[in-house]
């Protein structure tokens, strides 16, 4: 492997102090390269969220080394770590977390706000995103107006329109119905394979990350194992279902 | 980046209208209630300067007695005479006219009603120092004066009550044992600066008061109008001067007469009202903090709501200052818009109360600039506490907050 994108190197994650003390991470050594798709999966408490917030610069390593482009993140001040996840990083989450009553295109432009981007970019942008995720078309309806998979979609749309290095997506699928997820999983998938975003995704589901073509495994703070998936899970349905293409 | 903030509170607040609305009552009622209060203290304060110029503009009234202030005459000391007047006129520079005025309560009978009034004594110069007009008829006539004439020149009121619609002109009116001529009517000025009705009189030649209903040359008080521009102190020092050497005190007696310049009452008057309106609006200025109070306990509530929000916005890369301002402008942009809401509140309020009230109405701009001001800086204050707590929140507790 040559120049990683990210790389952890003894990273580990202390919580409390004393008694209550807990070692959520307990030295993680890991690289991924721009482009992988990397599922991190593990029972709950293994540690894995607490990864994904450190490789999501959200947290810093109570100790060790995180290097993400070159730069030493747990060096960083709160406000440069913002600045980078601006920059690089794009989020989705379990439960969406869309603005309610704003419309799927203001929610969508939200991350270029924050980049000071002009109204016309912002709007352009967000209607590309919305667009490439089979939302063209719903740009005014609100998060209460569309389904559990649109919503994600539009999280998606979100994470994508600032066009990031990585996405970060903790358990994407985790509030969908199988149908959904699939679509999901089709889109995340089409997002590492046709713009070559890097996609670091948590799940619990081994159908979710069979889509990976790298599945880390996390046990009681420490990675058990790291493996290649040779044969990702095929497009079974197209990625963008005729019946959400339009409204 | 500003502009944009700006733009997302008026979203926000927008967004949730009905709580934006009773977030921002208190600096509503707040600011209404201090610009009110201070227009129609200012009204009053107007209205009480009118009155007093109404007794007449550059006036100073004489009486006997030591007593000060708008009180009756003093018992004991001596009264004027008609010459003093004229002693006055030729002798001080700068005097422009002196009425000699005598009065008598009388109960007057004309058109088979009668009436209790009180029947003043003086001449054509009464005109220029009280600042009287007619409404219908003339002045006395030279000779009339001198002569005592039985002529007379009723207040709007009196002719009210004695002649009803009619103009009463050319009738008789009864004083006492005499009767009179109703040769003019008072042009009505209204109510005094003390309550008074100014127009609740009848006016004869002062001679015809003295022979045939007081029965003594006594004079009450002299009317000194003073030329304008002229310096009232020296001229009341003069006039003191004067007065002293006519009623021959010694140098070391005290002024057995008191001299009232209605320029000094009317700063008294007009002082009070202002130190009334100054307390009032600071009582309603109290009202504009407990708002303040109001805004920041709806936006710690708005904060702790919209946790994951913020939660999600301090992901996907804002910064701390940027969460801070978004939530400081939200509060700033509340509060501003309370003020201009109370603004408009307190126009329309104060021009119907002052109709009520019978002030005149008097538009404000100072008073209205600094509450709305004053009301921004509220919300800067205020919602400073909560949007710091926005801005300090961890992303993932924050995410993770139901």
């Amino acid at each position: 492997m040559s120049e990683a994108l990210i790389r952890l190197r003894g990273v580990t994650k202390k919580y409390g102090t004393g008694q209550a003390e807990l070692m959520a991470l307990k030295g993680i050594d890991l690289d991924v390269a721009a482009g992988e798709f990397v599922a991190i999966m593990g029972p709950s408490g293994s540690g894995k969220s607490t990864a994904m917030n450190i490789l999501g610069c959200l947290d810093t390593p109570t100790a060790g080394q995180y290097l993400f482009h070159g730069a030493h993140v747990e060096a960083l001040s709160r406000d440069q770590r913002a600045r980078l996840r601006r920059r690089y990083l794009g989020f989705v989450f379990q439960g969406f977390n869309l603005l309610a009553r704003t419309s799927a295109q203001e929610n969508v432009e939200l991350p270029l706000l924050y980049r000071g981007e002009s109204a016309t970019v912002r709007h352009a942008a967000a209607s590309r995103a919305l667009q490439s995720v089979g939302l063209g078309g719903w740009e005014h309806h609100t998060p209460g107006e569309l389904s559990g998979g649109q919503q994600q979609r539009v999280a998606i749309a979100r994470a994508i329109v600032t066009e990031p290095a990585v996405v970060l997506a903790d358990e994407p699928t985790g509030n969908l119905d199988t149908q959904r997820s699939e679509e999901i999983m089709e889109l995340l998938r089409a997002l590492n394979v046709d713009h070559g975003i890097t996609v670091l995704m948590v799940t619990h589901e081994h159908d979710m990350a069979a889509y990976a073509r790298r599945v880390v495994h996390f046990v009681d703070g420490r990675i058990e194992s790291d493996v290649p998936n040779p044969h990702p899970a095929a497009p079974r349905a197209p990625a963008v279902p005729a019946q959400v293409q339009a409204p | 980046m500003l502009l944009s903030t700006l733009f997302l509170a008026l979203r926000s607040i927008r967004r949730n209208l009905l709580r934006s609305f009773l977030t921002i009552l208190g600096i509503v009622i707040g600011v209404s209630a201090v610009i009110t209060m201070v227009t129609l203290g200012n009204g009053a304060t107007l209205a009480v300067q009118m009155q007093i110029s109404s007794l007449g503009t550059n006036l100073l009234m004489v009486r006997p007695g030591q007593r000060q202030g708008p009180g009756g005459p003093g018992g004991g000391a001596p009264s004027f005479k008609e010459a003093d007047a004229d002693a006055i006129l030729s002798q001080i520079g700068g005097v422009a006219a002196v009425a000699p005025e005598a009065r008598a309560g009388a109960t007057v009978i004309g058109n088979g009603r009668n009436w209790s009034t009180s029947v003043t004594g003086s001449n054509d110069t009464w005109f220029v120092t009280g600042n009287w007009k007619l409404a219908s008829g003339r002045e006395f006539t030279d000779e009339e004066t001198q002569s005592g004439a039985a002529v007379c020149i009723v207040g709007e009121t009196v002719r009210r009550e004695i002649y009803g619609g009619t103009r009463g002109l050319g009738e008789q009116l009864r004083i006492k044992q005499f009767s009179c001529e109703v040769i003019g009517v008072l042009a009505s000025k209204g109510q005094g600066a003390m309550g008074n009705d100014q127009d609740d009189t009848v006016l004869v030649p002062l001679r015809t008061l003295q022979r045939r209903v007081t029965g003594n040359l006594r004079v009450n008080s002299l009317l000194v109008s003073m030329q304008d521009g002229s310096d009232s102190t020296r001229l009341k020092a003069a006039l003191r001067d004067l007065l002293r050497e006519r009623r021959k005190l010694a140098a070391g007696d005290d002024d057995n007469f008191n001299i009232l310049d209605t320029q000094q009452l009317a700063d008294t008057l007009s002082g009070t009202t202002k130190v009334m309106t100054t307390l009032l609006g600071a009582v309603a200025a109290v009202s504009l903090l407990v708002g303040g109070i109001g805004i920041m306990n709806i936006m710690l509530v708005s904060v702790t709501e919209r946790t994951r929000e913020i939660g999600l916005r301090l992901a996907i890369g804002a910064l701390e200052r940027e969460v801070l301002m978004q939530f400081l402008i939200e509060a700033v942009t509340l509060a501003a818009l309370g003020g201009l809401i109370g603004i408009g509140i307190a126009t329309v309020a104060s021009f119907a109360l002052a109709k009520v009230m019978g002030v005149p109405y008097l538009f404000d701009p100072t008073i209205n600039m600094l509450s709305f001001v004053f009301s921004a800086c509220i919300g800067v204050v205020f919602g400073y506490f909560p949007a710091r707590r926005a801005a300090r929140m961890d992303p993932i507790e924050a995410l993770r907050h139901e």
